[in-house]
């Protein structure tokens, strides 16, 4: 199925099980919908599509339980089934088709959860509250890896998107509290988030440090030193001075804002959301439809060649992983100015780590960064509103899957993933 | 079936061969050769003057920080003399307060003196006080060595363990079921505890290898993912009476282990330090032995060096993989019994600390070195002894040992660094920082 390319390190054979495990996979889905959720769901189970205080309201959706289990059951092993006929080379199925069935796997698996989580409640189960906050939970893990990306794909591994993150929420939290600007704190943020940049740059293309190492080291520097900081300076007789920032208000657009479902969805938020939009949209036509984003990723696929063309491959790098280091620092603000208020030690808690699982699981493009990172991003949310509901699930396991499936995929169960191919080899011009 | 191995290009590393042979120093006087080795900023001037760098660093953290201090430099034109004393008074204090908490305190010493007589002070536990810092240094340089070994090996094999956690709760994890579930007798029990800490996390490291070896994913990212499923799994095990969580408890803890168990102390009952402190010794002793007499070292050594010469000369580079994350797992598991089964007697969902990521700040400062790490570990450890006692003399919060570790570690890392700020000449050795990235692909 797939041949190593030279230097592959051990892909030299892929077990059996990898050729099946997707159509596997699939029905192991389709039997959890159907034996796990569909038997054990009695009653109803509501839907609500409107927010509180909406001005437009959508009805309800009221459904049976269990026949959402079973439906979503029988078209997930139906889909499995088909997976299991391509493989064999019965039929073949093209890659965009692949992923919409993975898609639609994962869909009826988290509709029939929900159906069944939500089944015999009194309650009805918000959609909108789920969505809107996946959204708003995943922005700095959104943001964290949109620098990955632009990182890795100029030829740099970047671990430290934790540290960046976490400085970007300490120096936003510092500069708002002082001076009582937001947006000043927001500025404040992502030059922080590029300061750990300069650093990462700094031993990363001149001393040639091995980036791993690095990254962890950034880390573990920026965590020492903020939680340092804040108990020498944040707590006591300075926190009403220091850490005592403005958050950043829901700005509804006018509009956009009043579509139902979608409108409170994507278009009432803080301007973090609306940043990462414009971002995001940035950074994919920015990667592939210009002459930075052509240059950017000869850099870190083949630097001799783009220095044999004339690109100053060293000077790309710093620009980028700098010019990165502003995206994860604002990620790293809307912990403090954009949600919570106030600083706290350790309290991007390892989302950068996730970001970098995020990136790679979106094979190093921005959109697939983005949709990894809400992929996270949902299990969270989902987590926590479960919780408020009371289901009998344990919440420990639900907050683990995205790890395993992260191993998953880096595995390759579910495709390769590969990287730029220069990325976290240092240039040294001969 | 086995497909010859794709042709690379010819080794630019060869595998690790004899001692270097030294080229030349034989006509000059020894005083200059010192001086000269010294000058050239070798592996040990570099250590030295990155521990000397990050404590200067360090210390001025502490002293532009500290209330008192900025008081007195808000002052500072009037008094000038004072804020400047301030700030040494602050950056010493602290570091002298380190220092007492962790190797000697002059007050013991005086306090023992001013007893009546020597049994009654001994009984009193006066003479332990004396060397309770150094006790304390030892056992917080337990689980340090451990887990620093627990990257340090596969460091070696040209790996990097960042899943010291994951294979530390693995670790913990048996070794804390073991202690109060089973009921056997003095010693047999201990040492079933203690094998059961290396088995839990040699599973876990074997699996990080293992994944690497078969598929070829990044044992980083497969290590810090395992890291998060750890986590959560311990979280889940102590959440329910049923499964680990201590009978009739509220807290997610385990019940305490057995005093069977429990690891002996080593110099009486005041004293914390305990046999996980000679464990940590004979595995350092152990890998030691095991990376330079061994043909399975010389392997490990090899394909760190260069996997794919050392696959060209008939090793199997992927079992060695998975081989040399088991072993290094195991080692983290070894410093969670240590931890679970000396000083802690519990498993709670905080028991794994932050020595996934001193165990990687360990490793670095010791070059990979099982000698370096057991030095590198009494350091961190005297940090890790002499801080809670300074926080609470000085009030410098605890976390500058997590500062001073990765300023350290940061410096040793970049020898061109130091170099640069101590104007060496360039040097033939280089350290840890000296080896080249080779990226998340290869």
């Amino acid at each position: 199925m797939l041949s190593p390319g030279p230097g592959a390190g051990g892909a030299g054979t892929v077990s059996r099980g990898g050729r099946f495990a997707a159509p596997i996979t699939f029905a192991v889905f389709g039997l959890v919908d159907i034996l796990v959720f569909g038997v054990h769901a009695h009653g109803d189970a509501t839907f609500s599509f409107t927010p509180q205080f909406a001005k437009v309201t959508v009805p309800n959706l009221v459904v049976s339980a269990a026949a959402a289990c079973f439906v979503g059951g029988a078209i997930t092993l139906l889909l499995a089934g088909w997976r299991l006929l391509a493989e064999l080379g019965v039929v073949s199925i093209g890659r965009v088709l692949r992923r919409v069935m993975l898609g639609l796997v994962l869909f009826f698996f988290v509709v029939s959860l929900l159906a069944w989580s939500d089944a015999g409640q009194s309650i009805s189960f918000n959609v909108v509250n789920l969505l809107s906050g996946t959204l708003n939970v995943s922005i700095p893990i959104m943001l964290g890896a949109l620098t990955g990306v632009i990182c890795s794909t100029s030829g740099v591994i970047n671990i430290a998107i934790e540290g960046q993150l976490l400085l970007g929420a300490f120096c936003a939290a510092i500069a708002t509290s002082v001076t009582g600007s937001l947006w000043l704190g927001l500025i404040c943020g992502a030059a922080a988030g590029s300061l750990v940049g300069v650093l990462l740059a700094l031993f990363a293309i001149a001393y040639t440090v091995d980036q791993v190492v690095l990254g962890v080291v950034l880390n573990t520097l920026i965590l020492g030193l903020t939680g340092y900081l804040y108990n020498a300076l944040m707590t006591g007789q300075y926190a009403d001075t220091l850490n005592n920032p403005n958050t950043f208000s829901a700005v509804k657009i006018p509009g956009l804002g009043d579509i139902p479902i979608i409108g409170p969805v994507f278009f009432d938020s803080t301007v973090f959301l609306y940043i990462t939009y414009v971002l995001l949209a940035a950074i994919q036509i920015g990667l592939f439809r210009t002459r930075w984003g052509l240059r950017t990723r000869a850099v870190g696929e083949h630097p001799v060649a783009a220095d044999t063309v004339g690109i100053r491959v060293l000077a790309m790098r710093y620009r980028n992983v700098i010019a990165a280091g502003l995206i994860a620092g604002i990620g790293g603000a809307y912990f403090t100015i954009g949600s919570v208020g106030s600083f706290g030690p350790d309290m991007s808690s390892g989302e950068g780590y996730i970001a970098l699982a995020a990136m790679i699981f979106g094979r190093y493009t921005p959109f697939g960064a983005i949709g990894a990172a809400l992929l996270f991003g949902f299990t969270t949310q989902l987590q926590s509103i479960l919780s408020s509901l009371n289901v009998p699930i344990q919440s420990n396991l639900l907050l683990m899957t995205p790890y395993i499936v992260t191993i998953i995929v880096v595995a390759g169960l579910v495709g390769k993933v590969r990287g730029p191919r220069a990325e976290g080899i240092p240039y040294i011009k001969s | 079936m086995t497909t010859p191995p794709p042709a690379t290009q010819p080794s630019a590393s060869p595998p690790p061969t004899a001692e270097k042979t030294s080229k030349d120093g034989r006509h000059r006087p020894f005083g200059k050769i010192v001086r000269e080795s010294f000058l050239e900023g070798n592996t040990f001037t570099v250590t030295v003057l990155a521990l000397f760098s990050a404590t200067v660093l360090g210390g001025l953290l502490v002293a532009f920080t500290n209330t008192d201090v900025l008081h007195a430099w808000s002052n500072f034109f009037s008094a000038p003399g004072h804020a400047i004393a301030a700030a040494w008074d602050a950056a010493i204090g602290t570091y002298v307060a380190l220092f007492e908490g962790s190797v000697f305190n002059p007050h013991t010493v005086s306090a023992l003196f001013q007893q009546a007589s020597i049994s009654t002070a001994i009984h009193d536990g006066y003479l332990s006080a004396v060397f309770a810092p150094l006790s304390e240094t030892a056992t917080q340089a337990t689980p340090l060595i451990l887990t620093g070994l627990a990257v340090a090996l596969p460091y070696q094999a040209g790996m990097f363990n960042i899943g010291g956690q994951s294979q530390f709760i693995g670790g913990a994890i048996v070794s804390a079921w073991l202690g109060y579930n089973v009921n056997m007798p003095f010693f047999v029990h201990v040492v079933v505890c203690v094998i059961g800490g290396f088995v839990g996390g040699a599973a876990i490291g074997w699996l990080a290898g293992e994944i690497k070896a078969r598929t070829g994913a990044h044992e980083v990212i497969v290590t810090i993912m395992l890291n998060y499923v750890m986590l959560y799994f311990l979280a889940y095990l102590l959440s329910s009476q049923s499964l680990m969580q201590a009978p009739g408890s509220t807290n997610a803890i385990t019940p305490p282990i057995a005093s069977n168990a429990h690891l002996p102390l080593l110099a009486g009952t005041h004293l914390r330090v305990n046999a996980g402190f000679l464990i940590a010794l004979a595995c350092a002793f152990a890998i030691w032995w095991l990376l330079n007499r061994t043909t399975t070292g010389f392997e490990f050594r090899s394909i760190g060096a260069n996997a794919s010469a050392s696959r060209v000369a008939g090793m199997n580079v992927e079992r060695n993989w998975a081989l040399v994350m088991a072993i290094g797992g195991g080692l983290a598991g070894l410093a969670a019994s240590t931890v679970i089964l000396g000083t802690d007697f519990q498993l709670n969902p905080q028991s794994f600390g932050t020595y996934g990521i001193d165990a990687i700040t360990v490793a670095l400062l010791g070059l990979g070195r099982p000698g370096g790490v057991v030095a590198a570990g009494l350091l961190f450890g005297a940090l890790h002894a002499g801080s809670p006692g300074m926080q609470t003399s000085t009030g410098t919060p605890v976390q500058i040992v997590q500062v001073l570790q990765a300023l350290i570690v940061l410096f040793v890392a970049a020898p061109p660094l130091v170099r640069a700020i101590y104007r060496l000449r360039t040097a033939r050795a280089s350290g840890v920082g000296g080896t080249m990235s080779k990226g998340w692909n290869a």
